[in-house]
């Protein structure tokens, strides 16, 4: 059974079980949002989503509103943006004014908000928390908690999409902070360093430690791609920048896994331009003099194909063995067969798909 | 996986035996604990106590290389407590009766007795798998890497026929591939028995398919595994190899045997990105272009064909693996068919791929599960083959109305034990696997600093009580060695592992934990026992 109600004078049709948020957004309405993610389930925390509901009192955050039938909502009226402006100067109280060199400039959630409503910095004369900048000391997960806004964004992405409970909440009133464990580093409070909750977070807090310094959003060409490690074969965006692998980022759209990677496809990519990578091919050389051992030489790709085809020509049939692999592309291994059987004149390929 | 990844979520019982998920499929892991988080039922069988056994219903402990027992009991329980599927085994299977009557002697009290499960434990397991439906059994290589690993994964499949739990949304026998492409691989026929789509080289019909599409004659005698092309280099009957992106001198088992047979080769070349253990021992070394710097595909473990995207150009002079063997194709016809070398000729052996999606749509062509496969359908989400044709949506649940062969066969199958087991000189099994940090032999992720800091050397899982009786502290040197070799490492003492029992990664090239595995093999499915093998344990 559709739900009719009206937003912003409109007729809307929604589900079942919506909230309001969804059926505006559904329906093309924007609604701002930071406690709020689409695939964790929502808690209402920052009130930056607040609509005016007829007949209901006050202000509701639209995020945990289920709908009702005939209900009828306003999503911008002077007194839904007094009270998202007055919900960000709170925040920027406690905030570092410190987008100019922060990791998530571009890709802010706050960011995007504050500059929606162009809320001034203030002078702030209250209390401030000056917590010590990346304090954990685990490899990957950065963490400035003096940019957390207490969305609880992490604490719900390390349980609901990881499966691992790392994140909670330590109450002390103003001092209301997010904690590992029972405050201890996130490795000794079980963390597997999937990254979710730095995907997850809408602020500088928790950001990506190996690609920290080394650009930002609005920098990236982002290419989606099939992760080379494990066979459950999640995609994920690498973000390149001057020709350069810089990090990589989970999407909603990745069929398979959404925003979920683990360590290896999220923070697995270095490899890719480490200096040990071997650039030119090598022959193996006798020693400069008798008994030196054999050594390896750069060579031109001509010389090393042309070896090796008059090589492998000499022991055409079943003296040739080909070991193909099980990390090339579905192509590749289609030609390594069709060689071995076609040119090379015998079935002798396989690849290590027993280990 | 007979089932798709998602449809984890329509599970009441998972069954997670021989696979230690969340290091070895992560992300499947995940969504495992997501739906033990709304409520699903998880079993775990692994001689290991591994992360999944901490948030399980119930966790069992096999010996290692007990499976079929174990298997063979729960069955046993299940016939006789009258759980079975009754409809479906009238409706979809065959050889029921022969293969009821080999269940009898599993009873209870033996299995108990092998593979060292409480009676009471292996009742619950049974109860709860066969009527907490639907079911889907996950497992990997701690099942298949067993000299009885074919028979292990048949009676995997006679538990899920038994009990209907096959063929329909969170039923299901889900084989997790461990390698990114390994199921991709293995289906473009990079098989010594197989074309591409499991079509058999000595199948006539499908010779002379192939004969015609690539216009050459073809031998019809199956080719030799990775295991038997080592032996017969070393035995001088395989004198030339290209080896392309496998670290085999580290990763497969008796590994000095294997570094042995690869010098015994006349000619050897390596397509690899680093300069690996298996890199060194080649004539000529081609410097290979990685992931990021091609396009192509990846199958997963669900049968999803999904893009590979370049990202970056090639670093330095590296090709492509499919640049590179066109190129060595071309010289080789140009040496042995010196007529053919006109730029004119439309000769079918000329090798002039311009693009990997080329490659695609010849591998659509002769390959009915990948027919309805192109680079546009498959952009977004991928498709999961079958895909007979270019408007078929692709297949996510296999077997819903048949099986491959028409009914599900029960195949009787019986316990065996390892070939070797424990004695005196050798008293404790050793078990191998991989580490959530850590691929293979590490020639990617040890170039990946955070993940060296997350887990920079081996640790050898050792029970408490084994090293109070070795006098042995955690991180105390260890020597461990087997008939083959020995290693030494630093000792990780914990319960994860039972009595008796140790465990090591073959991650690691300064403890070459594949200097002490067994080659022995299952006879069929030509895996190496790497699950199981005798070792002795010192302190250093
Ligand atoms: S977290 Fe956002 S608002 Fe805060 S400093 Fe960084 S970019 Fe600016
Ligand atoms: S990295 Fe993953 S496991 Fe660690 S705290 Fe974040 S979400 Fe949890
Ligand atoms: S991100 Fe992790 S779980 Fe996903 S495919 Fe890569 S290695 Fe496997
Ligand atoms: S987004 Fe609704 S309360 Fe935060």
């Amino acid at each position: 059974m559709p739900i009719n109600l009206t937003i912003n004078g409109k007729p809307i049709q929604a589900r079942e079980g919506q909230t309001v948020l969804d059926a505006a957004r559904a329906n093309g309405v924007h609604i701002p949002t930071l406690c709020y993610h689409a695939d964790l389930s929502p808690v209402g925390a920052c009130r930056l989503c607040v609509v005016e509901v007829e007949k209901m009192r006050g202000l509701v955050a639209s995020c945990t509103l289920p709908v009702s039938e005939g209900m009828i909502v306003q999503t911008n009226t002077p007194k839904v943006v007094e009270e998202r402006k007055f919900v960000l100067e709170m925040l920027l109280t406690d905030h570092p004014n410190d987008c100019m060199i922060c990791e998530a400039d571009g890709g802010c959630e706050l960011q995007d908000a504050v500059y929606e409503y162009q809320v001034a910095w203030g002078d702030h004369k209250g209390k401030r928390h000056s917590y010590p900048i990346g304090a954990d000391p685990n490899p990957f997960v950065f963490t400035d908690f003096n940019k957390c806004i207490l969305c609880t964004r992490c604490v719900r992405a390390c349980a609901e999409i990881q499966g691992r409970n790392v994140w909670g909440v330590a109450n002390r009133g103003f001092n209301d902070k997010i904690v590992a464990g029972a405050d201890v580093e996130m490795l000794q409070a079980g963390c597997e360093q999937c990254g979710a909750c730095a995907a997850y977070c809408p602020t500088g807090a928790l950001t990506d430690k190996p690609s920290r310094g080394k650009g930002r959003a609005q920098h990236f060409k982002k290419v989606t791609t099939t992760c080379v490690y494990c066979g459950v074969g999640c995609n994920f965006d690498f973000n390149v920048r001057d020709g350069k692998v810089v990090k990589v980022t989970s999407t909603r759209d990745a069929y398979v896994n959404g925003m979920a990677l683990c360590v290896k496809g999220r923070y697995g990519y270095e490899f890719i331009h480490h200096p040990d990578r071997l650039t030119k091919p090598l022959i193996k050389k006798d020693g400069a003099s008798h008994g030196d051992a054999p050594r390896f030489v750069e060579s031109s790709w001509d010389e090393a194909l042309n070896l090796v085809a008059t090589k492998l020509a000499q022991h055409q049939g079943d003296e040739f063995a080909l070991l193909a692999s099980a990390k090339a592309t579905n192509e590749e291994n289609y030609l390594f067969q069709k060689f071995t059987r076609a040119v090379m004149r015998t079935n002798n390929v396989d690849h290590c798909a027993r280990l | 996986m007979t089932n798709n990844i998602a449809d984890i979520d329509n599970c009441q019982t998972l069954f997670v035996i021989g696979s230690n998920t969340t290091e070895q499929h992560p992300v499947i892991g995940t969504r495992i604990r997501r739906a033990v988080r709304r409520g699903a039922k998880l079993i775990v069988a692994d001689p290991r106590s591994i992360d999944l056994a901490s948030i399980a219903t119930l966790y069992v402990r096999q010996r290692p290389g007990t499976d079929i027992a174990l298997l063979n009991g729960l069955a046993h329980i299940i016939l006789h407590s009258e759980w079975g599927d009754d409809e479906f085994i009238a409706a979809r299977t065959e050889g029921f009766d022969e293969w009821r009557k080999t269940l009898e002697a599993y009873t209870p009290a033996r299995v108990s007795e092998i593979t060292s499960i409480p009676v009471d434990d292996l009742f619950a397991v049974a109860r709860l798998y066969a009527t907490n439906k639907p079911s889907t059994i996950l497992y990997a290589m701690g099942i298949t890497q067993h000299t009885v690993g074919h028979n292990n994964v048949l009676a995997v499949a006679n538990l899920a026929l038994l009990t209907g739990n096959i063929g329909k949304p969170g039923a299901g026998v889900d084989p997790l591939r461990g390698q990114n492409n390994v199921q991709g691989a293995c289906d473009v026929g990079a098989l010594p028995a197989f074309y591409t789509g499991y079509q058999r080289v000595a199948d006539d019909a499908a010779r002379d398919k192939f004969e015609k599409a690539w216009g050459v004659k073809l031998s019809s005698k199956p080719g030799l595994t990775v295991g038997e092309m080592l032996r017969a280099a070393h035995e001088g009957r395989v004198k030339s190899m290209w080896i392309i992106g496998e670290n085999v001198a580290m990763s497969d088992p008796d590994a000095q045997h294997v570094v042995d047979s690869l010098k015994h080769l006349d000619f050897l070349v390596v397509s690899e990105l680093f300069m690996t253990e298996t890199a060194q021992l080649a004539d000529v070394v081609l410097p290979a272009a990685s992931f990021a710097e091609k396009e192509g595909t990846f199958s997963n473990t669900e049968r999803r064909v999904q893009r590979v995207r370049k990202a970056i150009e090639p670093i330095g002079e590296c090709r492509t693996d499919w640049q590179a063997v066109c190129d060595v194709a071309n010289r080789i016809s140009r040496i042995t068919h010196p007529e053919r070398s006109g730029a004119e000729s439309k000769d079918a052996t000329r090798w002039d791929y311009r693009s990997a999606e080329e490659i695609m749509h010849e591998i659509a062509s002769v390959t009915p599960s990948y027919s309805g496969i192109t680079y546009a359908r498959i952009d977004a989400r991928g498709l999961q083959w079958p895909v007979p044709n270019k408007d078929h949506p692709g297949t996510p649940i296999l077997h819903t109305e048949k099986f491959t062969r028409g009914k599900g066969l029960f195949s009787p199958v019986e316990h065996q034990e390892p070939a070797e087991n424990p004695d005196a000189q050798f008293p404790f099994t050793l078990t191998t696997g991989r580490i959530l940090p850590h691929y293979h032999t590490r020639s990617m992720t040890g170039r990946v600093a955070g993940l060296e800091q997350l887990a920079p050397e081996e640790r050898v899982e050792l029970h408490p009580d084994d090293a109070a009786r070795l006098g042995v502290d955690d991180g105390d040197w260890l020597r461990v060695s087997s008939r083959r070799g020995q290693v030494d490492a630093r000792a990780w003492v914990t319960d994860r592992v039972g009595h008796g029992v140790v465990f090591m990664t073959f991650h690691y090239a300064d403890a070459l934990t594949n200097a002490l595995t067994n080659t022995a093999m299952d006879p069929i499915a030509k895996i190496p026992e790497l699950k199981v093998c005798a070792v002795k344990v010192e302190k250093k």
